[in-house]
């Protein structure tokens, strides 16, 4: 039982970090309706930057808000240069950009900082109350972050004028751009908030799956398919989806078929989900007219 | 579905230079076809084998193009079928004994098999899951392959290794001349087969279901069949790349088969052009010389740069895509409707009222 319960928890920790990756590509599927491959090089990236400021004798959470700040700058800046001269390019294009920079997040990333493996600090000490005896603090922590950032989000889209004005804009361009609404930057400023909700899960993963350029390659997959189980244009649903990704992934490696199949068992479980309920579990259903 | 912007032939009516552009294209597949024939006659045996692997992925690129360009299923998993082809043919040189050229069609129709059976859930999701799907089934397989429990059969992490087969009949051509000649063989009855597919009945209802699924199911198309089979012949065509690229390389092991080797053909397929035959070539002329091209600029910058081809790569298939949205062959069409354009024009304007 204890056993179990280890096995559940650790999986939720892992989930937290999936469901923030998945909150990041529900941000830029929610504004332009494309999944950014991209997403966890480039919260990679910014990983490798905190940690660069943490080295430069930086304490963490100054670190933690100027990784923010320049992720949010970064994506602003890929999206108004690299992206937005795909904006009338066929879908099969853009995704191929998202393949150019996820090489070059990743290659970069080698070149600069290179290939050796960093240890990355958490910023919840080793020993706080509020460790419990399944779960480290960094984990109690890294989920608790998560959730608040899902909190965010879904405030910052419910009650605020830009939010607003960024779900308006993904909705309908032309009616919002009538009613004054300047779209490209929305679509700008959604790329921006993604990189800093991916910079937040990168932070977040690097001190259980360690610094180093191919961290995030598995993690972005997980997101992915946390972010189509639980429902893509829906914040709650994709970082439901992450929780249970997390632990579906723990118990399939743990009970069923050994940590060498447990990708293979997830996966196949999350593909027979959506093949029954094809627009995830809590997905709105789109009907489109003929 | 229009939404994915496929290209538009150019109607091939009016005449450029005095031919008409359906004689331009003829002129041109002879030219290609000669070339094909003399480039391992004067290429080094390493850009032999370069232009070996050119051809097999076309064949590979032509199987998802049918697939991803004709159908409208996009496909981020094609590597698994690739690698399932290579297994086989692997497996069966060298744990029965068959020889190699029995293996490729055996390599084929399990690979038909295997995409006509993942084509049937995968007809239940679109798009993004479709994407996703894949994309789980491209990660999957080289775990599976390096399943201990079947490591008797597929060697493990280690891999399979096969001897490089000569020429045989005492034909006066080294081991690469013959594999890419081998392979040449092979790809051109694919071509053909694939460009009449495309043309006929079944290629139509391939394309309506692409643009319009509802309306083509109300003309009386078999959405669920055409779209399963098409999965299944596109698996066809990759499996046989497989298997090909198996024999050439010499060398089948789990790690050459990551996602990279699938999000690469994707990379191809759209660089060469969708929903056209000669994209296939182009596409894998990219696939295959940018990344050399790549390494060799990072060479230029100095020791350091060890980690920069990936990034060079990036930078030009960004600046690729840029340039040719609608790949290659997209460029060359609307060219060809440029000409042909500026032609008719200049004719009518030579002579008024006619």
């Amino acid at each position: 039982m204890t056993a179990l319960l280890h096995q559940i928890f650790s999986g939720l920790a892992t989930g937290g970090i999936y469901a923030s990756v998945a909150l990041a590509l529900v941000l830029i599927y929610q504004a332009t309706h494309l999944v950014n491959f991209a997403q966890g090089e480039m919260a990679m990236f910014a990983t490798y930057i905190a940690w660069a400021l943490v080295q430069a004798g930086l304490p963490y959470w100054p670190a933690f808000l100027l990784t923010l700040a320049i992720a949010f700058a970064g994506g602003v800046v890929i999206e108004r240069v690299i992206i937005r001269p795909f904006d009338k390019a066929p879908v099969l294009a853009s995704v191929c950009v998202f393949i150019g920079l996820l090489s070059i997040f990743n290659s970069l990333a080698g070149f600069i900082f290179t290939y050796t493996i960093k240890s990355f600090p958490s910023p919840f000490a080793e020993k706080a109350w509020y460790g419990t005896r399944f779960m480290s603090p960094h984990e109690v922590g890294e989920i608790a972050v998560t959730l608040a950032m899902l909190v965010l989000v879904y405030a910052f889209f419910r009650f605020t004028p830009l939010g607003l004005a960024m779900r308006a804009a993904a909705q309908n361009p032309v009616s919002s751009r009538l009613v004054g609404i300047r779209v490209g930057w929305m679509l700008a400023l959604g790329w921006g908030l993604a990189a800093a909700a991916g910079a937040v899960a990168g932070m977040m993963a690097a001190p259980i799956v360690y610094l180093e350029p191919n961290m995030m390659g598995g993690i972005l997959l997980y997101g992915f398919a946390g972010a189509l189980l639980g429902g893509i244009d829906n914040p709650w649903g994709a970082v439901l989806g992450g929780f249970i990704v997390g632990v579906l992934e723990n118990l399939a490696g743990g009970y069923v078929v050994g940590p060498d199949l447990k990708l293979t068992a997830a996966l196949i479980i999350i593909v027979g989900v959506l093949v029954v309920r094809p627009s995830g579990l809590f997905g709105y259903r789109i009907v489109t007219r003929v | 579905m229009t939404a994915l912007g496929y290209t538009q032939a150019a109607a091939p009516t009016r005449q450029v230079a005095g031919l008409s552009v359906s004689a331009w294209r003829r002129i041109g597949l002879g030219a290609a076809l000669a070339l094909a024939l003399i480039v391992p006659f004067w290429a080094s045996s390493y850009h032999t084998f370069q232009f070996t692997l050119v051809v097999v992925y076309a064949i590979a690129l032509m199987g998802l193009n049918l697939l991803t360009g004709y159908n409208g299923q996009i496909s981020l998993g094609h590597g698994a079928f690739y690698a399932i082809g290579a297994y086989v043919t692997a497996v069966l040189v060298q744990k029965a004994g068959v020889p190699y050229w029995a293996t490729v069609p055996v390599a084929g129709l399990v690979c038909l098999g295997a995409g006509f059976l993942f084509g049937l859930p995968a007809l239940r999701l679109e798009g993004l899951y479709l994407a996703l799907a894949t994309f789980a089934l491209a990660l999957v397989t080289p775990q599976i392959l390096k399943f201990k429990n079947f490591a008797t059969w597929t060697g493990g992490v280690q891999g399979i290794l096969m001897d490089k087969p000569d020429a045989p009949w005492g034909l006066p051509l080294d081991s690469d001349q013959w594999l890419y000649f081998f392979c040449l063989a092979l790809a051109l009855p694919l071509f053909w087969a694939a460009r009449n597919l495309v043309a006929s009945r079944t290629g139509r209802a391939m394309v309506a279901i692409r643009d319009h699924p509802v309306a083509a199911a109300t003309m009386g198309v078999s959405t669920a069949l055409t779209k399963s089979l098409t999965f299944g012949v596109s698996a066809f065509y990759t499996g046989i790349a497989g298997s090909l690229g198996g024999i050439v390389v010499g060398f089948v092991a789990p790690d050459s088969f990551s996602i990279l080797l699938s999000l690469s053909f994707l990379v191809g397929v759209v660089v060469g052009g969708l929903a056209s035959i000669w994209g296939a070539l182009f596409g894998a002329l990219f696939v295959v010389f940018v990344p050399n091209y790549a390494d060799q600029i990072s060479d230029l910058l100095g020791e350091r740069a060890k980690a920069l081809p990936w990034a060079i790569y990036g930078v030009l298939l960004i600046a690729f895509m840029y340039l040719m949205p609608t790949g290659v062959v997209g460029m060359l069409r609307t060219a060809a409707a440029r000409l042909v354009e500026g032609a008719g024009r200049g004719r009518s304007l030579g002579k008024p009222g006619a």
